[in-house]
């Protein structure tokens, strides 16, 4: 299973030199880059792990590849994002978010579905990964 | 209709009997718009026998408080003041048309109400004999009236971050056949498409409550297939459930329901009308559900270049409304779309402020006011291989659509799906990498398309398709170009 959130999950994953060319165009738009991890890509999981804070007034490309570069080496296995985020008026919000690094075995959900009346059924999704109870702070940076 | 007495001389003002409007103060050249006016400019064909400025002023009147001859209970009112006035007439070059500027005193419109602001403005006037025919061409709604209106129930920004979806334009497909699926295939269909990479899928406009597949059985099918998709590929999706119906009560009852099976978005038709599309847009931001608009009907008055009401005002109407996706034309599929006017229509749903530019069709500046904006979107007729014309043509925060570019793949529905996100992916990561992906677009694909046989064979299959019909609707400033 290979999970597809993130602006590129389709096309095959980014060389380092693919992922600095994307970094040095948000850093040409201005926008803050900003590096997060998590053991629970649950789709709707929407606070990844930051991975320090995000990195305001950058221009080096480098910087960004050192910091995901330490978060790899930190957590081999865990799924790594790299943002860009506009503060401009109006936008305000993230304007790229791609996954830079998947762990070996992807676990994937499954769909449990409670059955109602009247034919309705209440859906959850649940990570196969999330079966037992996870220290958190294992996963804390 | 020139109406002079018979002595030839100019009558009194209050006279019993017909005065020409522009004589009754429904023209005046030397007024300057108030800040807090609503502005609208008519393309107008007078008819042979009228003078343009005395068919630009009957416009104004009848827009506003005048009726065909002259009333004395004007006088029990500060008439001045409710008159609109007509205060500028140009020629269009080289042709019988005229621009008319027109502007209207914000007290004569209700507060957050499209059916009162249209009544106004295009209620009585697109039938007047004194002209041949007469079209809105575009309006200036300002910021103080602006704010009377809740606007779009999530806006561009909030959809994004309640989907995850980030830094490329949004893929979505139409299920068809748009007729005749029982809902239990109809939702393999919705499976197939979401699972393979699209975002969403769309029920068609003319998809209600038939015979042969009744609402509440494809709303039941379809969520089946939406969770299964994000199961499978760990991202949220959605299907837009059309709740169109033929009352509110009914629209209600589907609306609710669907949002009770954890839809995050339905669509409605603009077959509805102003007035329930406004009461759906309050529904939809009460209970946190996307509100997709079909502007289904809209050719009928927005197309002809000298009657009607152009898409522009249509697009004006439903950002104040309050929908979160609008169809807005492809440019290069297969419905009408001049490139220049489809941006126009794209920047006045999307941008805060929108400046005049007669190359776009837009006649004037437009401030938001910082209401959240419309996602366009993007369908009929368009392909994985004009990704890059898309990327272009519409930019990034839209919906592309591709129904029968999805579902017609040779392969199978979710290769199709997958085929279109690969190119949108690719041609996203060659933009930002600052290549020329608009002339560069072609081999881009074919390189994507070396490692995605999805991509490969709908690049095949499809290559040659284009459509490259002359637009009937192209702003003045370009036309005028051209001739």
């Amino acid at each position: 299973m290979r999970i597809t959130q993130g602006t590129f999950s389709y096309l095959p994953d980014f060389t380092d030199d693919e992922i600095k060319s994307q970094a040095q165009y948000c850093l040409a738009n201005g926008w803050a880059m900003s590096v997060e991890y998590t053991d629970d890509p649950h789709p709707r999981n929407v606070y990844w792990e930051m991975w320090g804070l995000p990195m305001f007034d950058l221009t080096d490309p480098d910087v960004v590849m050192r910091e995901i570069s330490a978060c790899r080496a930190k957590f081999p296995d865990l799924y790594i994002k790299l943002n860009g985020y506009d503060r401009t008026k109006g936008r305000q919000t993230t304007m790229l978010s791609f996954i830079v690094q998947r762990p070996k075995h992807e676990s994937g959900f499954y769909l449990e579905r409670t059955e109602e009346k009247d034919r309705q059924i209440k859906y959850t999704i649940r990570s196969y990964a999330k079966g037992q109870p996870r220290d958190s702070a294992a996963i804390q940076n | 209709m020139a109406v002079t007495n018979i002595s030839g001389k100019k009558k009194n003002r209050w006279a019993a009997g017909v005065t020409p409007y522009a004589e009754m103060g429904y023209y005046d050249a030397d007024y300057e718009p108030k800040d807090t006016d609503i502005l609208c400019a008519f393309r107008l064909v007078p008819h042979d026998s009228v003078e343009p400025i005395e068919a630009a002023a009957a416009v104004a009147g009848e827009s506003s408080t005048a009726t065909w001859t002259v009333v004395w209970t004007d006088r029990l009112t500060p008439y001045e003041h409710y008159q609109a006035k007509c205060y500028r007439v140009d020629p269009v070059p080289g042709t019988d048309q005229y621009i008319a500027y027109i502007a209207y005193d914000i007290d004569l419109f209700e507060e957050g109400s499209i059916a009162n602001l249209t009544s106004s403005i295009i209620g009585n006037v697109f039938g007047f004999k004194a002209l041949k025919s007469l079209r809105l061409e575009d309006m200036r709604i300002p910021p103080h009236y602006v704010k009377t209106f809740q606007g779009p129930p999530h806006g561009i920004v909030m959809e994004r971050e309640y989907l995850n979806k980030f830094g490329r334009p949004l893929l979505g497909a139409t299920i068809k056949p748009k007729l005749g699926l029982s809902a239990r295939n109809y939702g393999r269909v919705v499976y197939e498409a979401l699972r393979g990479g699209l975002d969403f899928s769309k029920d068609d406009e003319n998809i209600n409550s038939q015979p042969f597949m009744r609402w509440r059985d494809r709303y039941l099918f379809c969520m089946e297939a939406v969770n299964r998709a994000v199961a499978v590929s760990g991202e949220i999706k959605g299907h837009y459930l059309n709740v169109t119906a033929g009352t509110m009560e009914e629209m209600y009852e589907r609306a609710d329901f669907a949002r009770e099976l954890g839809s995050v978005i339905v669509m409605i038709d603009l077959t509805i009308g102003y007035t329930a599309i406004q009461s759906m847009a309050k529904w939809a931001r009460r209970n946190g559900v996307i509100l997709h608009l079909h502007r289904a009907g809209h050719g009928t008055y927005t197309r002809q270049k000298t009657h009607g009401v152009n898409f522009r005002v249509i697009a004006k109407w439903m950002r104040l409304a309050g929908v979160d996706h609008i169809h807005a034309g492809t440019v290069v599929g297969k419905l009408e779309g001049d490139p220049n006017a489809v941006r126009g229509y794209y920047d006045t749903l999307r941008e805060n402020k929108v400046a005049v530019n007669p190359s776009l069709g837009l006649y004037f500046e437009q401030d938001w006011a910082s209401m959240p904006g419309v996602m366009p979107v993007a369908s009929g007729g368009i392909h994985a291989g004009q990704m890059h014309q898309l990327l272009h043509y519409l930019g990034e925060d839209c919906v592309l659509q591709f129904g029968g570019g999805t579902i017609g793949h040779p392969d199978g529905v979710a290769q199709g799906a997958t085929a279109n996100r690969v190119a949108v992916e690719a041609i996203i990561q060659a933009r930002n990498d600052g290549r020329d992906y608009l002339n560069e677009g072609p081999e881009i694909l074919e390189k994507a398309a070396r490692w995605s046989p999805e991509l490969r064979k709908a690049l095949e299959v499809w290559k040659d398709v284009t459509y490259n019909f002359e637009s009937t609707d192209v702003p003045d400033a370009l036309a005028t170009l051209t001739v």
